[in-house]
């Protein structure tokens, strides 16, 4: 027994280390006086003064980032875990000329991760406002376009390596009753490599809903923000004692869908994280 | 009939791209861009219209979004940072040299006052300019002045209609508007305000035969320097505006020989690595320890403890950096309220340092936990209870046996995740954002990372120097595609030998 014990006794105090900040993020949305200085490690009131704050003040549009947030990350997750998978289903299960320089070279841009180029893509940008207002800064179509830009890098390769783990006689025998490549791709391997296309959305999910550095640079209109650049403003050098309470009202709002996806998908996501390793 | 309906949806979005962007381009002659989209356009409806080329099918869409704002910014990059665009170099000659006459403008006093009706003609933006004295009607281009016949006039001055002549209403295509200048002997003509023009005369004024720019007002003289991109005068001295031009390695030797930035960048480097390196070592060693606590058959609530545990991945990182941050603030922060102290903890060097580290172990170490939790369902239990019967103890056990095969199984992910945290914006620009600052320079601190220090000399700090940010980014995809090389090679390796 006494060697359980040691093992609860560590993992009491990482998880006291883990929920420290969050319990204190729950204490300070539910506070009443909403200020930095006044909110303590446990609740020591309960209101929900700060969410109706939060919605309700005309200076900041919560309501509208949110929407933002959601919207760029679904749409982005999507459909850069679906324009990897096809370029993934091209690598795995078809033989043509380019295929190892196109491997190759993926290998290479993976190297050199995309926002490094931010200062060009800002210059490329201003040229692209000029001519394309919709698609240019302060706009979430400018930033979704970027951001699948920079899927195909991150995911094929992990993708590819999941493909391949799905037997190979499965689509001959397909073919051999007549199903074209499409119908492979879509009643056959998009099927069986689901669960794991859903731990890859989820995690680019969360890295959409986090990135700050490029939306920051691009939305600078208040209703075309994203949560991570909005809130960042919320907590500026003024204000940071008295939104403090409002700011951590939005945290909790913000970790809602992450949280609720995360507990739901927990299962797949080891086996998601580890497969990835085991193909280099 | 699938096949049909992905031929109609291809076809049907190249359009639609096509029918968007090409106006545009149109409008500002951009020919090479034009020419560049129709062959792509051409080349995609193509491939979704036959039935060959069937692997390229799956490749193209994405490879184009890679294309366009992935490896066209990457090579971008390499060339702005041979330059030194940023401001006050945006950019040609041409421009610089007519920003400046524009600065320098006066009216002149006693001449003409016209009133303008802008016109299109032919597409172009034209000044029809009456003037008020003697109603005689002229057009005014880029080129200069020339009479116009037959022009009906109202009372006021205004241009009703003139043959060839579209009249534009007021405010359209203002830009364009703004922009005109009708040269004349003395200066050019320019719009003041919607129905007014005057005649200028620009104090400064370029001359190509000593390519330098003069000031009728004061005599003084500006030289252009192709080296530098500036006008400068005989004391040294250079005119604001200047334009782009290459420098050559100038931003990579900066690093080294500017005084104010060599000590600085080197800490910044070393401080760089130390930072991505800690992170990862402490997050993989608190998230192992977790690991094997719950990695007991008999072990109960492992189910909850985990919940707990993952819980600060799947909090929002970007909000809970802040709230890290309010937590060490000095005059309100919670730690300071608990600890009944009132320390600066980012006011020193290290304070912050360490500061930083431990957030990003709480930011961290989950990932570690859940990675190591799988890799190690993944080693057999046999292996470590032989080693057990072979009388090894625990630590030895899994000092032997358990540690080296999580790092096989995990070396990739290690990697990663160094190569992630080097270039950790978020979490510095968020906690100190690069603070504290020495006396002696307002653009790099002590916590800053080669990512954040590249942000602040392009967007933030009021400098705009594009050029040596892209060299400072150029460091860093050279330092990133290294490690990732010698880590593939290695891990390529290993798996060699233990497979």
């Amino acid at each position: 027994m006494s060697k359980l014990l040691w093992r609860h006794g560590v993992v009491l105090l990482v998880v006291a280390f883990s929920l420290v900040p969050i319990l204190f993020v729950l204490s300070a949305a539910l506070n009443p006086l909403g200020t930095l200085n006044s909110s303590e490690l446990y609740p020591t009131g309960a209101t929900v003064k700060n969410f109706a704050k939060l919605f309700s003040d005309p200076d900041h549009s919560f309501g509208r980032w949110f929407v933002n947030s959601v919207f760029i990350a679904l749409a982005s997750s999507f459909a850069s875990v679906f324009l990897s998978v096809c370029a993934a289903y091209a690598f795995s299960r078809m033989r043509f000329a380019g295929r190892r320089v196109g491997l190759l070279s993926l290998l290479l841009i993976q190297m050199f991760p995309q926002f490094l180029a931010i200062v060009t893509i800002f210059i490329i940008f201003t040229e692209v406002t000029e001519l394309y207002p919709a698609f240019g800064f302060n706009s979430v179509w400018g930033l979704l376009l970027l951001y699948l830009g920079g899927a195909l890098g991150v995911n094929t390769y992990l993708m590819k390596g999941f493909l391949d783990t799905v037997p190979k006689e499965l689509d001959e025998s397909a073919t051999v009753d007549g199903a074209s490549h499409a119908q492979i791709f879509w009643r056959i391997i998009l099927p069986l490599v689901a669960p794991v296309l859903a731990v890859t959305a989820m995690l680019a999910f969360i890295g959409t809903i986090n990135e700050f550095l490029m939306a920051n640079i691009f939305l600078r209109a208040d209703d075309s923000k994203t949560l991570a650049v909005g809130m960042f403003g919320l907590l500026g050098p003024d204000n940071r004692n008295v939104n403090f309470g409002i700011f951590a009202a939005g945290t909790l709002i913000t970790a809602v869908p992450t949280v609720a996806v995360f507990l739901w998908l927990q299962r797949y996501i080891v086996s998601g994280l580890t497969m990835g390793a085991v193909k280099g | 009939m699938g096949f049909l309906i992905g031929r109609v949806a291809a076809v049907g979005i190249t359009a639609a791209v096509l029918l968007y962007t090409v106006p545009p381009l149109i409008r500002t002659q951009s020919w090479t861009m034009l020419g560049i989209l129709a062959a792509v356009t051409a080349a995609v409806s193509y491939l979704y219209l036959t039935k060959r080329h069937v692997p390229a099918k799956y490749l193209v869409p994405g490879t184009i979004f890679l294309l366009t704002f992935q490896v066209i910014p990457v090579l971008y990059t390499f060339t702005v940072a041979f330059t030194n665009y940023g401001d006050g170099h945006r950019g040609s000659k041409q421009e610089a040299v007519g920003a400046i006459e524009r600065e320098s403008l006066v009216e002149i006093p006693g001449a003409p006052d016209y009133a303008l009706t802008v016109a299109a003609r032919g597409g172009e933006v034209v000044f029809l300019l009456v003037d008020r004295e003697t109603k005689a009607v002229q057009v005014g281009t880029a080129e200069g002045l020339s009479p116009v016949d037959d022009a009906e006039v109202s009372l006021t001055g205004k241009v009703l209609g003139a043959p060839g002549y579209e009249i534009l209403p007021a405010g359209e295509r203002d830009g364009e508007v703004q922009a005109l200048a009708v040269p004349t002997a003395r200066g050019a003509i320019k719009s003041s305000g919607l129905s007014r023009a005057i005649e200028f005369h620009a104090n400064r004024k370029y001359d190509p035969a000593c390519d330098c720019i003069s000031d009728s007002g004061t005599g003084q003289r500006w030289t252009a320097d192709d080296e530098v991109g500036y006008f400068v005068a005989a004391d040294g001295t250079n005119l604001i505006q200047g334009w782009k031009v290459n420098v050559g390695l100038a931003n990579f030797t900066r690093v080294v020989s500017d005084p104010t930035i060599s000590g600085h960048f080197l800490g910044v480097l070393i401080w760089n690595f130390a930072f991505a390196l800690g992170s990862v070592a402490l997050s993989f060693a608190l998230g192992m320890v977790c690991a094997l606590a719950l990695h007991h058959p008999r072990m109960r609530g492992t189910r909850i403890y985990r919940v707990l545990l993952i819980l600060p991945y799947a909090m929002p990182s970007f909000a809970m950096l802040l709230v890290w941050r309010d937590m060490f603030n000095t005059d309100f922060g919670l730690i300071n309220r608990m600890l009944g102290t009132d320390i600066d903890w980012m006011g020193s060097p290290t304070g912050a340092r360490l500061s930083l580290l431990l957030v990003n172990l709480w930011l961290g170490f989950p990932y570690m936990f859940l990675v190591t939790t799988g890799a190690l369902q993944a080693i057999p239990r046999e292996l470590t209870e032989a080693s057990s019967i072979d009388g090894a103890s625990a630590w030895q056990g899994f000092r032997r046996v358990t540690l080296p095969l999580l790092l096989v199984a995990l070396s990739p992910l290690l990697i990663a995740s160094f190569a992630y945290n080097f270039n950790n914006f978020n979490a510095v620009r968020f906690i100190t954002n690069g603070g504290p600052y020495p006396v002696d320079n307002n653009l790099v601190g002590k916590t800053d990372l080669l990512i954040t220090y590249t942000y602040r000399l392009a967007f933030e700090g009021g400098s705009g120097q594009f050029g040596f940010a892209s060299a400072i980014s150029v460091f860093i995809f050279a330092i990133v595609a290294t490690i990732s090389a010698i880590a593939f090679r290695r891990t390529r390796a290993q798996e060699e030998v233990y497979s």
